[in-house]
């Protein structure tokens, strides 16, 4: 990363009046009562916020916190009600995929527009539209309207025009996950190297696993302000933990690293367990990455309980890169009386003949206690993958047979 | 993992100056930079009207001819019911010529407006994703516009010389003159009233009637003299320079002075290219006027389309 900012907002604050009449006949008749027909929304308080080049910038924070508008503010989109927002060097904004997509026009005069759009001259267009349509890998169809164009297609041209538009600054908006399996891989590849290439992102996301992996800088954001600003891994712990503010994260924090008993003015008391490697392996135990149907898997993992815990139970979870749940189990589902737990142990969770069909998978351990608190989250800490034929697709892997009915 | 291209390109932003996002500072100042943000689009003003024009005769078997249908259908409306049912053409010679003239500069005027004043609202879903020069959206309705009229100007010449009426020289440069003045006339008022028609979206129908209305305030379909003889018999006579010099009547007047009867609006106006030029230049003082107004107001487009 490199001392030279990027963008800069200063002050940014952005209410909306919210009007409820809109067209000329409902103000004349509610001119006088037009005061009660506004309501002011504050999207946005005070905000300042430096962003280097180079550094990839997730912001998250619940729905109606500010992020999108933050972002758009940034994109220059919507203009603060006061305070200024300035920024440097070409700047491309990934906000809705295919805006400005014309469905009477082809794949290819589609490309040329939306890149016109985002600001390529036509030359710069020609110049890489054979790798835009490689990268799209809908070739064939370049030369049809968009409109009979699926909607996978159409997000795939349009990632791949926006991709291509060489930015500096690259705004992007809950967009990574489009298309199938492995057009999100090419996208987040294609992000990675961004990064390599110094490019600066700025990323708003509801998926957690995105800022942990892609971010180096973690902002979230509350009722329009901005509560914490720093290590991702830390905001998404804040963001988990339901702290409202930075100072109160930092104080449980600091009570939970001296061991102390935690101040009045946090709000969680937490018997304390630490993760360790969480690690998925096969028949010989010995870790492993990929798999056929029908292989013994087995995900084991390490925690340190710096208490004695009586009671607690542990969840497994596997999914896929979609976010779908493919399994989901935990020790109380599986009525396993576990014994108390204290200091470090290792544990092992066997999926003995595990039928999963092909794929990517990951797997999420979490540990609770005897009320069932959330101890410990090791979000998509493992992954492994399932090569199989191509007899059937999806995560259940079940025998298929066709075969006439006798009449 | 800085690598060589990340430090750079770091190096070279650190060069770069900042900008603040998408605002242009005020007065001319802003103008001149609102231009320059442009200027980088230029490209997609063609791209924007090519949209337009194919989306516009999509899986039409004709195409573009249907363009032609209209104009003609019309012409044989007015040519036969003002013309000789109402007799109108009595008093005017070669009064299909006379009226074709006029509609085809008048077209290009109402199509710029009544499709700039829907084009923010039509292309709202750009607005509130993508940013680049709102203004681009009205100003790109000038192209699609310009494509209309030069099918129009077609029919035209092609009737006029058969007609008789055309003749080559300096006059058919009124032509010229007139398709400048109300371009630039038409896109100020349509940068104007599609940023206002985003916050109060009757504007378009209001622009509607308004066009409707304003075909019968310019000597289109009936002669200048008509008009300025009933102001004075009415006792308005202060009235006819309002109305001779209204942007639209000089331009129709330009048109007819190229197409139909070269130096018969002299007893009416004098020189007519001094009035042209002193309206091409108002009108652009108004662009300057318009755009500024369109700036104040597209803080707020993203959240109000």
């Amino acid at each position: 990363m490199h001392d030279v900012p990027i963008v800069r907002v200063e002050g940014v604050s952005k209410h909306f009046t919210v009007r409820k009449d809109k067209s000329l006949k409902e103000r004349v008749v509610n001119f006088s009562r037009s005061q009660r027909h506004k309501e002011v929304f504050h999207a946005l308080r005070d905000i300042d916020l430096e962003i280097m080049t180079g550094s990839t910038v997730g912001l998250i924070g619940p729905n109606g916190s500010g992020k999108s508008t933050l972002l758009k503010t940034i994109g220059g989109i919507i203009q603060p009600s006061s305070g200024t927002v300035s920024r440097r060097g070409r700047m491309a904004a990934l906000l809705e995929l295919g805006a400005g997509f014309h469905p009477d026009l082809t794949g290819r005069e589609n490309v040329f527009l939306n890149a016109s759009i985002l600001g390529l001259s036509e030359r710069q267009t020609r110049s890489y539209f054979d790798d835009i349509v490689e990268f799209s890998g809908i070739a064939d169809f370049i030369d049809t309207q968009v409109k009979f164009y699926s909607s996978g297609m159409y997000v795939r041209l349009a990632f791949a025009v926006a991709v291509h538009v060489d930015p500096d600054l690259l705004l992007v908006d809950e967009v990574l996950a489009v298309g199938d399996e492995a057009f999100q891989q090419k996208c987040l590849d294609k992000i990675r190297a961004f990064q390599q290439e110094g490019r600066t992102i700025v990323l708003v996301t509801h998926t957690m696993s995105q800022i942990t992996d892609l971010c180096t800088r973690g902002v979230v954001l509350a009722k329009g302000s901005v509560v914490f600003d720093g290590d991702p891994t830390d905001a998404v712990e804040l963001l988990r933990g339901g702290f409202r503010t930075q100072r109160e994260f930092e104080a449980a924090r600091a009570a939970e690293r001296a061991h102390a008993p935690v101040e009045a003015a946090a709000p969680v008391v937490r018997e304390r367990v630490e993760g360790g490697a969480v690690a998925v392996v096969g028949a010989d135990g010995r870790p492993r990455s990929s798999f056929a149907t029908g292989d013994d898997i087995a995900v084991e993992v390490s925690v340190d309980a710096k208490q004695r815990l009586e009671r607690w139970n542990c969840a497994m979870q596997i999914s896929n890169p979609l976010g779908q749940l493919v399994l989901f189990t935990t020790t109380d589902r599986m009525r396993i009386g576990v014994d108390p737990l204290e200091g470090r142990a290792r544990y092992r969770f066997s999926l003995p003949d595990a039928q999963i069909g092909p794929g990517e998978y990951t797997v999420t351990i979490a540990l609770y206690n005897g009320e069932e608190t959330e101890l410990l989250r090791m979000q998509d800490a493992a992954r492994f993958r399932v090569v199989a034929g191509d007899r059937t697709a999806g995560p259940v892997a079940t025998p298929v047979a066709f075969d006439r009915v006798p009449a | 993992m800085a690598t060589d291209a990340a430090t750079a390109r770091a190096a070279r932003l650190a060069g770069e100056p900042w900008e603040s996002a998408a605002t242009h500072g005020r007065g001319l100042a802003g103008f001149a930079a609102a231009i320059a943000d442009m200027w980088r689009y230029r490209e997609l003003f063609g791209l924007l009207t090519r949209r337009e024009l194919k989306a516009r005769y999509k899986d039409s078997r004709l195409g573009f001819l249907w363009s032609l249908v209209r104009p003609l259908v019309m012409l044989l409306v007015y040519a036969l019911v003002v013309g000789e049912f109402l007799g109108a053409a009595r008093a005017i010679p070669d009064f299909a010529i006379y009226i074709f003239a006029g509609l085809a500069i008048y077209t290009l005027f109402s199509e710029i407006l009544s499709a700039g004043t829907n084009s923010l609202v039509a292309n709202a879903g750009l607005i509130k994703k993508v940013y680049l020069p709102r203004e681009i959206f009205p100003l790109a309705t000038v192209g699609p516009a310009l494509f209309t009229l030069g099918i129009q100007l077609v029919i035209l010449i092609v009737a006029a010389l058969v007609v008789g009426t055309l003749s080559i020289g300096a006059h058919l440069g009124y032509a010229l003159l007139a398709i400048v003045l109300m371009v630039t006339f038409g896109a100020a008022l349509a940068v104007v009233l599609s940023a206002i028609n985003v916050y109060l979206r009757d504007v378009a129908y209001l622009v509607e009637v308004v066009l409707v209305l304003g075909m019968w305030a310019s000597p289109i379909l009936y002669s200048l003299s008509m008009a300025t003889e009933r102001f004075e018999a009415a006792g308005l006579g202060w009235l006819s320079p309002i109305y001779t010099n209204s942007p639209v009547t000089l331009a129709v007047l330009g048109f007819q002075e190229a197409f139909w009867q070269p130096g018969f609006s002299e007893q009416y106006v004098g020189d007519l290219w001094v009035h042209l030029v002193i309206a091409i230049l108002a009108s652009a003082a108004l662009a300057v006027g318009a755009q500024r107004v369109f700036s104040r107001l597209q803080g707020n487009f993203a959240q109000e389309l």
